[in-house]
């Protein structure tokens, strides 16, 4: 919780692979008071005590959340389920208003955002905390921790719109955790990003009430969902949460005006059926329509599903087929550099408008928003 | 089938009229608690039941509520004392919860190093969380460094009180202080998460005994102290399984709310099912009904 000297900050942050990830705290190591291992940039968890927004007050210092589905009872003294958001005496705390974890500068298509500013960087931060707990979570080391178990830096919105600026990158993004339960955090950065000509851009499960989700949709430039599977035992069962709530968010996505694409990570045994992903292509060209991206990504071992093996790449390869199938235009595979399916292709000519391998851009077919073949018009935010 | 043994003890004037505890009345509570559990006639060969001298070991309080709703760090030391008497050393016991900051709220000296008996909470530096994930059942947690490298038992010291989310928090919700994400585990009035992680081999197997501090009951609006709810039921509620202390502490609360007009938990909506998943054919944590149960009640 150290305010960091800029330069030091970007400098470490573009280090090793391009960014950085700070260590949790979940572990000791040394003798009990016999000094630690923090260094002197970065001090154990702040706590933030900023009122969260979306709750209500009920009787006996008891608060309801209205952030997002769970709706969670909270008793003075508890915590919601996400972890990170605290009720002190009939009063509701978000705990990380300007305390990230994690700060790194990524391409955007890391994100993935394939139609959003491609070539671009984003400054990309997380805290600690989620609403859900996917048994896959890719990143649970901060997302399914408290925010006082993992290393934070005091970063204020205005100091990260600066950072992202001063990084060259194009947007900041809200990433790795679950950018719901620090909404307040998320806002206040978007609005002091676009002071500065910095855009926001959400990566996000999608799992938020109408309300915050519509102000939410106000106040960015573009939103990847993590649309985790088309059943409701999968939602249930494997990320202790609800598939309708995450349906009305994609329908308010597809009402508005701002630019989202989805990912769907295919876990070999779980989510991977034919039958519901064809469902779910049929459902998102009539509901989204067929210009959506949609990424299927592939699954690692990890967390508590590390009984389960990586995703074929000919499963994901059916996956994309199937969508294709169903009439989706922009369909890719994500998770497996160098394959066919990480490219743009034009749905008039077929012909590659963006070549990719990896996050990297290679070849780009794209004029004024326009296939350079057929002069079809490829829908995306692209400058 | 053998019954589970609770005995509940109970004096008037352990909680004087000042608040504060009586540590010498209390000391006579916790005696004869073990003895009668025990069948012993003296409590260091009550006490040997359940320690040897070369233990390490947790006395886990719940400090969650602050110093009017939390185990009372009288009841800990007067444990510790008893411990001390057949030969475990201090410095292998440790008192701890989830963190040092809400045990020095309720008053316990937080001590590292120094003479008597350690405590300090998992937050303390160079303790933390395990590496190695807990991944059973419905359970996905780091356990505390303190149960997994630093302790080989457990001495539970729950707080019997109400509780919003799972109806009643006693011995068995008490470890949700142990792992590093409970915030997961409230769906379902917490069940059957509270008895799934009971049944974790590593809280199994190091669990000996209960002394739970029913000096003040939180019956109503728990877990948080509300005063108008609190009663000095003047108790402790002692047992080797886990499941039937809970039991006994279910109908405490229940007889304390039928007292003072309020419905009972279950028509409240918060009947404590992970009390009676525990006790289920998968669980087989311990005994969840009057008949299985062999109550002792007495007064001091």
């Amino acid at each position: 919780m150290d305010k960091l000297d800029r330069r030091r900050f970007l400098k470490c942050s573009l280090a090793a692979a391009g960014g950085m990830m700070l260590p949790r705290v979940l572990s000791g190591g040394s003798i009990l008071g016999s000094g630690g291992d923090a260094s002197a940039s970065v001090a154990h968890a702040g706590l933030s005590q900023v009122e969260a927004r979306y709750y209500k007050k009920l009787e006996h210092k008891e608060i309801e959340c209205e952030l997002c589905p769970r709706k969670c009872k909270v008793g003075d003294r508890e915590r919601g389920y996400c972890g990170c958001r605290d009720n002190q005496n009939g009063t509701y705390y978000t705990l990380v208003h300007s305390y990230p974890c994690s700060a790194n500068v990524d391409p955007i298509e890391k994100k993935p955002l394939f139609h959003f500013l491609p070539g671009t960087k984003a400054f990309s931060i997380a805290t600690a905390g989620c609403n859900l707990n996917c048994k896959f979570c890719q990143n649970w080391e901060i997302s399914q921790v408290r925010p006082e178990q993992v290393r934070t830096y005091h970063l204020p919105p205005e100091e990260i719109a600066a950072y992202a600026r001063e990084s060259g990158s194009r947007s900041i993004a809200y990433t790795y955790s679950e950018p719901i339960d620090f909404y307040e955090y998320m806002l206040d950065c978007a609005t002091a990003g676009r002071k500065r000509g910095i855009k926001s851009v959400v990566i996000t499960a999608g799992y938020i009430n109408h309300e915050p989700w519509l102000e939410l949709i106000r106040e960015v430039d573009a939103i990847k969902v993590d649309f985790k599977a088309f059943t409701e035992d999968f939602y249930q069962d494997i990320c202790h949460g609800k598939l309708k709530p995450v349906m009305d968010a994609l329908v308010d996505l597809a009402r508005s005006n701002i630019w989202y694409e989805l990912v769907y990570l295919v876990v070999p045994t779980l989510n991977d059926d034919s039958n519901d992903i064809r469902r779910m292509s049929k459902w998102m060209v009539k509901e989204l329509g067929s210009d959506v991206p949609i990424h299927f990504t592939r699954f690692h071992p990890m967390y508590l599903l590390k009984n389960l093996p990586p995703t074929p790449v000919s499963t994901l390869e059916k996956a994309r087929n199937v969508a294709l199938d169903e009439g989706m235009n922009f369909v890719y595979v994500g998770n497996v550099s160098g394959h066919e399916g990480e490219h743009t292709y034009c749905p008039g000519c077929r012909q590659v408008v963006i070549k990719r391998v990896g996050y990297r851009i290679i070849q780009m077919n794209l004029k004024d928003g326009k296939c350079s073949f057929c002069r079809k018009a490829i829908p995306g935010v692209w400058s | 089938m053998s019954k589970s043994k609770v005995v509940v003890v109970k004096s008037s004037g352990v909680i004087r009229a000042s608040g504060k505890v009586n540590t010498r009345l209390l000391a006579q509570m916790v005696e004869q608690g073990l003895c009668r559990l025990t069948s012993e006639s003296s409590s260091e060969d009550a006490i040997r039941h359940y320690f040897s001298p070369k233990d390490k070991v947790g006395l886990k309080v719940n400090c969650l509520a602050g110093r009017m709703a939390s185990t009372h760090p009288e009841i800990a030391l007067v444990v510790a004392g008893q411990l001390k008497a057949i030969g475990v050393k201090e410095k292998n016991m440790i008192m701890w919860d989830r963190s040092s900051r809400e045990l020095e709220e309720v008053g316990y000296s937080l001590n590292a190093n120094g003479d008597g008996p350690r405590c300090y909470g998992t937050d303390a530096q160079g303790v933390g969380y395990s590496q190695d994930l807990i991944n059973y059942r419905n359970i996905g947690s780091l356990l505390s460094r303190i149960m997994e490298s630093f302790t080989t038992v457990q001495l539970n010291l729950p707080v019997l009180k109400d509780h919003s989310l799972s109806g009643v928090t006693c011995a068995l919700k008490n470890y949700f202080g142990a792992v590093h994400n409970p915030n997961k585990y409230h769906d379902d009035g917490c069940d059957p998460f509270i008895a799934d992680l009971n049944q974790v081999p590593q809280i199994r197997e190091q669990q000996r005994l209960v002394v739970c501090d029913a000096l003040r009951v939180q019956y109503n609006g728990g877990p948080a102290y509300h005063p108008q709810w609190a009663e000095n039921f003047g108790g402790i509620v002692v047992g080797d399984d886990p499941v039937a202390v809970d039991f006994v502490g279910y109908q405490i609360i229940d007889r304390i709310r039928r007292g003072h007009g309020l419905p009972s938990l279950e028509k409240a909506g918060r009947k404590p099912k992970h009390i009676f998943t525990a006790a289920d054919g998968q669980h087989n944590l311990g005994k969840a009904s009057l008949e299985e149960i062999d109550l002792v009640e007495t007064r001091i």
